[in-house]
Parts: structure tokens; sequence; C-alpha cells
């Protein structure tokens, strides 16, 4: 075991700090981070790190030359991730484009279609969004039923998207939709991507418990897109959506918010019956926890980049990640609430206690985001323990006569 | 604000065991399984003859007793690394030797601690086996310290009694924390001299033997220094919690594949029992408590290795999150083996009782978190 680079790692991590300290400046830790990416100021500043990233050939690296990368390898891109992360610019607004739809559109696209968009992606010109989950399909995303009918070499949209990001400042999106319900589930649905300009589309914002609104309601009037915006064959939508999923769970990593160090730093100073709070045998019991799971998560990540160095397939240990950031979120909010006792329920100024507040109000959201807590846990037993599937009821019937409650 | 303690700046491109690395755990694998250990550990347990001499004298022969030696003294003269592929195989069959007490605890602070004189009298000695030795700490129903040591050592004599002592009936050697008017320290006792007398104490784990040592004016020869004995125990421990560590990872993945293992067999309301959630979210929470073990035991591990200055926080959090994954993992295979999971004949229990032991041997739960802690409030991290 060593921790450090190679020749070859060391020197690209050198020329990514390099640009990166000529072109940013570093993070000011003591300021947390706002995740309100909605508004006009935020976009605009994004767009411009996106853009002058894109000119000097940082924008998108794994992706091939003539779509704006280098074709650089997994541990490249980390290493600029990694250094990309101490500076203060901004994110949230292009990781779904790139993230989901960019890889999506390379797999699927025509050359024409890729030349034409996957540039402008990178260079941040335009934002795409991810368009599959329902009312009546959030786990069960192939349960969605907006339609897709046919009509000469275009195709009519009816429907309802659901917890859309971003969808109220994107140019595209990419949709899964059912063209047959007399199909099988996992058989009757087809892929497209989309102008969300296209007439008959309606974003419609949703109020978070946050107070907040990062995700919307799309929905879909007659709305038509040419059959040359398919992306994989008729009927292949499942197949083409499941390739989407992937690159989602890669994307949906850590929580960011509180975390046991925001935690030790406040329980040392706050004050509990004339002592500080980190006297109190309770708490130094859960900061020992928190700070297992967070070191945990952190040396996983370090095997699971290890093994990248080495050109290996890493193991399946990263699945754990998302279950145990959110949840110890969710407990380090709690927490900090709880000490300020029954002055806890105040919104007060401190940055401390917001950040507590933010991330007890914020962290239901992330156990549910990108595979709620019981479906992530589904996942690790049936493919990394290799547990059998649940028998089901919607296997080798007609989609419409699935039974579906309300 | 999530800056990450001691790793910042720092790039950690090879947290992983080396090809020889894991060619030496297969084999130990391969080793343990053929002689079949599991099947041992349930022989001591049931005649109660709290060691398989047979598997620890080939054991030795196999050289795993001088892994850390060097080469000067007969030994293999490899690293702590080597020492934690071992001891996960160990901790994966239950094997009843001694080698947590005589490699981790004793061999470790002779390599560290001992003198020239001491080395060359007993590492050679250790790695041939003539040598087994253990560490007698606690004295009461509670946990030691620096200020409830009573066995004392003065004029060259050691007095007193030691409790809870693991392996003591097949070991030749002890180190006793012991007091004196100077302090606390540490001294070597040949057990099978005069005034030592060693009873057995029955304990909720039989597969291993544990003891209590009277000394009444035994001779003892003193390692380290007469003052700082109790920091001296307190680095050996946190060196050997890595090591236990690895052995509680090896005896949860056992647990975890039981479990599995069972959960796809065993059929209930005409499907496997691990087709139902309940199952299958039990034995997911297992897979990631030992999951967050194993990663935070393989930076324990390179910590140890390179003698980092953050091995004391490294350590605590490899026990800490071992002890849990095990206890996590052993009781839920019993639950998943339902009825079975309780009975005598399924190995289910050994695994139990072993979890257990092994989170006690060199202090319990609580307490590593408290030292996890404090050892955070003294690097001052925020």
């Amino acid at each position: 075991m060593d921790f450090k680079d190679t020749k070859d790692e060391a020197k690209f991590r050198n020329k990514c700090l390099d640009w990166l300290e000529k072109n940013a400046s570093y993070k000011d830790e003591s300021t947390p981070q706002n995740d309100d990416f909605a508004n006009k100021d935020k976009i605009a500043a994004a767009k411009a790190w996106q853009k002058k990233k894109y000119d000097a050939g940082w924008a998108m690296l794994h992706w091939p030359k003539e779509y704006g990368g280098i074709g650089a390898s997994s541990m490249e891109r980390i290493i600029w991730a990694n250094e990309e992360s101490k500076f203060d610019v901004p994110k949230g607004i292009f990781e779904i484009g790139l993230g989901m739809c960019g890889p999506v559109m390379m797999e699927y696209a025509t050359e024409e279609q890729k030349g034409r968009y996957l540039p402008a992606m990178a260079e941040g010109k335009e934002i795409w969004c991810q368009l599959f989950s329902e009312p009546s399909a959030g786990s069960d995303v192939a349960g969605l039923k907006s339609k897709a009918i046919q009509d000469g070499d275009k195709w009519i949209i009816n429907g309802q998207k659901v917890w859309t990001s971003g969808a109220h400042f994107s140019d595209f999106g990419i949709l899964v939709v059912r063209h047959d319900p007399n199909e099988a589930k996992h058989k009757g649905m087809t892929f497209f991507f989309v102008d969300m300009k296209s007439p008959g589309i309606e974003v419609k914002p949703i109020k978070q418990i946050t107070g907040g609104s990062s995700f919307n309601e799309v929905y879909f009037t007659d709305v038509e897109i040419p059959d040359s915006q398919r992306l994989g064959d008729i009927g292949d939508g499942w197949k083409v959506a499941i390739t989407t999923l992937m690159n989602e769970r890669l994307a949906v990593g850590d929580a960011d918010g509180a975390d046991v160090e925001d935690a030790f730093r406040w329980a040392k100073t706050q004050d509990s019956q004339g002592e500080p709070l980190l006297n109190n045998g309770a708490v130094r019991d859960s900061i020992a926890d928190w700070y297992c799971q967070k070191s945990g998560l952190k040396n996983t990540k370090l095997r699971t980049m290890s093994a990248l160095s080495r050109g290996d397939t890493p193991g399946p240990e990263a699945s754990i990640t998302k279950i145990v950031s959110a949840g110890k979120l969710q407990d380090i909010g709690n927490f900090g609430i709880d000490s300020l006792d029954m002055a806890g329920m105040l919104r007060a100024d401190s940055m401390d206690i917001k950040g507590f507040q933010n991330a007890w109000l914020g962290a239901p959201g992330l156990r549910i985001a990108g595979g709620t807590d019981e479906i992530l846990r589904n996942i690790i037993a049936e493919r990394v323990l290799g547990l059998p599937q649940d028998p089901r009821a919607d296997k080798g019937i007609p989609f419409k006569d699935i039974p579906t409650g309300n | 604000m999530n800056v990450y303690f001691t790793l910042t700046n720092t790039f950690f491109m090879n947290l992983d065991f080396s090809n020889d690395q894991k060619f030496l755990q297969e084999e130990a694998r391969k080793f343990l399984e053929k002689e079949g250990a599991l099947l041992r550990n349930r022989n001591v347990l049931e005649n109660k003859s709290y060691i398989d001499i047979e598997l620890w004298k080939k054991i030795v022969e196999l050289g795993w007793t001088g892994i850390r030696i060097p080469e000067e003294y007969d030994g293999l003269g490899l690293g702590h690394l080597e020492l934690c592929v071992i001891a996960e195989e160990l901790g994966r069959f239950l094997a009843p030797v001694p080698y947590s007490s005589s490699v981790y605890l004793f061999t470790e602070s002779i390599i560290n601690y001992g003198n020239d004189q001491i080395k060359k009298e007993f590492l050679p000695k250790l790695v041939s086996g003539d040598i087994v030795g253990t560490l007698a700490v606690t004295e009461a129903l509670h946990a030691p310290s620096a200020s409830n040591i009573n066995v004392t050592y003065e004029s060259g004599r050691l007095n007193g009694k030691k409790i809870a002592v693991p392996d003591a009936n097949v070991s030749t050697h002890a180190l006793v924390v012991a007091k004196s008017s100077k302090g606390i320290s540490l001294q070597i006792v040949d057990l099978s001299s005069n005034g030592v007398s060693i009873e057995h104490q029955e304990t909720i784990d039989e597969s291993r033997g544990h003891f209590s040592i009277t000394f009444d004016n035994v001779e003892a020869e003193l390692i380290g220094d007469e003052v700082s004995g109790w920091e001296i125990y307190e680095s050996i421990i946190n060196q050997a919690a890595v090591l236990f560590s690895y052995e509680q990872i090896g005896g949860s993945q056992a647990s975890l594949d039981m479990a599995v293992n069972y959960a796809k067999e065993r059929y209930a309301f005409g499907r496997p029992i691990g087709s139902y959630q309940a199952i299958k979210h039990k034995l997911a929470d297992m897979y990631i408590a030992l999951t967050l073990a194993k990663s935070n035991c393989y930076y324990a591990a390179w910590a140890l290795s390179t003698d980092a200055s953050d091995l004391p926080s490294a350590s605590a959090t490899a026990r800490v999150s071992a002890t849990k994954a095990y206890q996590l993992c052993s009781k839920e295979n019993i639950q998943t083996h339902g009825g079975n999971g309780f009975t005598w004949e399924y190995d289910c229990h050994m695994f139990y009782r072993r979890s257990k032991l092994l989170s006690l041997n060199i202090g319990s739960l609580n307490n590593w978190k408290e030292k996890l802690v404090t050892s955070l409030e003294q690097s001052n991290i925020n």
C-alpha cells in the first residue's frame, strides 16, 4: 500500500491545479455552499465557468475529442474532479445533462445529432434534463404511463413527468414514454430526446419541504417529437433508460451538508448545562459512530480509486455511499437542532445552526432521490449478495392489465 | 466544511494489498479450510481443551508466528500488512489458537519495546513456538486504567492477581502491567516460575481459554521503562487493535456468507426467504456495516504499516467499526437462521460467541469510542 500518485498521475494533477489556480479561487471553507441554483445569476455564472473549461479542454475530459473531450482515463477524471472541488466554482446545473443525457446521446444518437448536441452540452451552451419519473412511477419507474402515439414521421406525446431537476431552465430533455400499453410492462416503452421549448410542454416547479424548488412537474399536451429524435428502436425504451440509470447511480454519491466535523466543532463550543456539549457521553458516542461512517465512506472511495488507478474494475463497495451518507446527514442535522434544546425550533442567523436545520430538512429528499434507501438495499441484496428477486405481480401480462391502485 | 480530518491534500491511489499479500491470504484460507479450522473450533469448545495444539503446531511450521520478526531472529521479516491478511483468515475460521495473544500482543511488544538482549532471548523462540506469550492487564470486573492497577512490582518481585488473561495455560510467558512506587511498568514473567498459579475461568466463549494468574513474589524482567508502562500498554493496544479488527472483519464476512447462503436455500411460504425484503434489507445492512469496517481496516493497516501519526484515530476507527460489524453480522446471522440458528448444532453461535469475545479482548466498544473521540480532540480537528 502506498498513497502516492503515479508519475503520470502527478503530472496530470499538477496540470489541473495549474490551470485552476490561474482561473478560479480556492473555496473559503467558512461559507457554506448555497444549493439554490435556480436563479438567473447563478445559471449565467455556471454557464460562463463551463465555457471557460470547455475552451481550455477541461469540460468533459473523458469524452472523445470531436465532442470537446480529450479521451481521458477514469483516473484522470477523478483527479480533475478532486482538484476542481477545492475551488469556489459553480456546480449543480450540468451534472444531469453531462452525467446522464450525454452518455445516452453518445450511445444512441446519429453522428449528425452527436455533432450538433454534444459539444453544445459540453460547452454549457445548452442545459439538459431527464424526464423519467411520473406521479405513479417512482421507484417502479417502468410503471410510467405517459403516452406516445406515432403519426407518420413524428410522435404525439401526452402525459406528466415529475421530479425533473432543472426542467425550468433546461433546453433539452431525455424522455421515456409508453407507445403500447398492450405490450408487457418493460417492452412497451420508447425513448426520445425533446426540445423543452416545444409547444405543449408546461413546467411547474414543486415546492419542497425545504421551501426551495429544484424539481418540477412537467406536463405534455399533444407535444410533437420528430421520429429522428428517437433513441434506440421502438420498444427499446427500457433498455436505453437503464443505461441512463446506471450512470445516475455513479453520479449520486455523497450527501453534501453538515458532517461530523461540523458536529464536532459545534459540540466543543455549545454549552450544555455549564459544560461543553462534547463532554456528554451520548454526544461522544454519536460522534464516534459518525466519524466511523464518514471514514468508512472516504476509505471505500479510496479503494475504488485504487482499483481504477490500476486499471481494474472497482468492486461493488461504492453501492453503500448514498444510504450511509444520507442517513448520517439526517442524524447530524437532528443532533445539531436538539443541542439548542427548547430554542432548537428557531431559525437563527448562525451558519452552523442553519447548516444543521438545512441538513435535517434536506436529508429526507436525499434518502429518496436517485434510489430510495429501500430500493438501494434491494439492489445490494440482489446484485451484490446474489439474493433472488421478489416474485412480481406485473410479469407476463399486458401493461394495461397490471393492478395500479390509486 | 467537508475537509477530511487527516487526508487533506493527500491522494491515496493504492489502498489495497499487493498481489503477494493477496496470495498469502489465499494460501492461508486454503490451509485453514483444509485443516477444518471451524470444526476444530467446535471440538475445542465441546471438549473444553481451550486450544487445538495440532493446528497451532502447523501454524508455527508455516512460519506465521514469525511474520513480523526480522530475519536475523529467524523470522520472515515481513510487515504488518502480511499480519493483517493472516488475521482476517484466522477470524474467518475462528481458529482456536493463541495467535492474537502471542503474536499481536506479546511478540509485537518484544519487537517494539524489547532491548537487544530481550529480542535475542525471545524472538527466535517465538518463531519456533518454544515461547508463547500473552498479556495480563485486567484485575477486576471493570476496565483497567493507570489508576486502578494493583499488581505490584517492588524489589524485582511481582505480587497480585490478574484475571481474564487469554491463553495463559499454553503460554510460557506473560507481559504483566504492574505498578511500583515509580509508576506503571510492563514486566515479562516466565509462567513456570515459582509463585505463579494459573486457574481456568469459565467464559462466554470456551473455544478460547481465559485464566486468572496469581503472582506470589515472582521474579520479573522489565520491558520499556519503569514509569511509562501505561503509555506503552496503550500503544501496544492501539497497534493490536488493527489486527484484532482484521480478525473481526474475517468473522463478519463468514457470518454474512453463512446468512446469505442460508437465505438462498431456506424456503418459506413457497419461496426462498432471501426473496423477502425483510431478510434482504437485514443482509444489506450487514454488508454495509462490513464494508465500512473493511475500508476503515484498510486505512488502519496502512497507518500501522507506516507508523502514521494518525494511527491512534485510525486504529480506533477500525476497531469501533469492526466491532460493530461483527456484532451485527453474528447476531443477525442467528436471526436469519431462525430456530436452527439457536441450536448448538449450527455454527452460528460460535461466531456470536467469538464476536463478543473479540470485542472485549482489548477493551469494549464504549472504551474504544471514547478513545476515538479523545484522539480527535487531541488532533484538534475541525
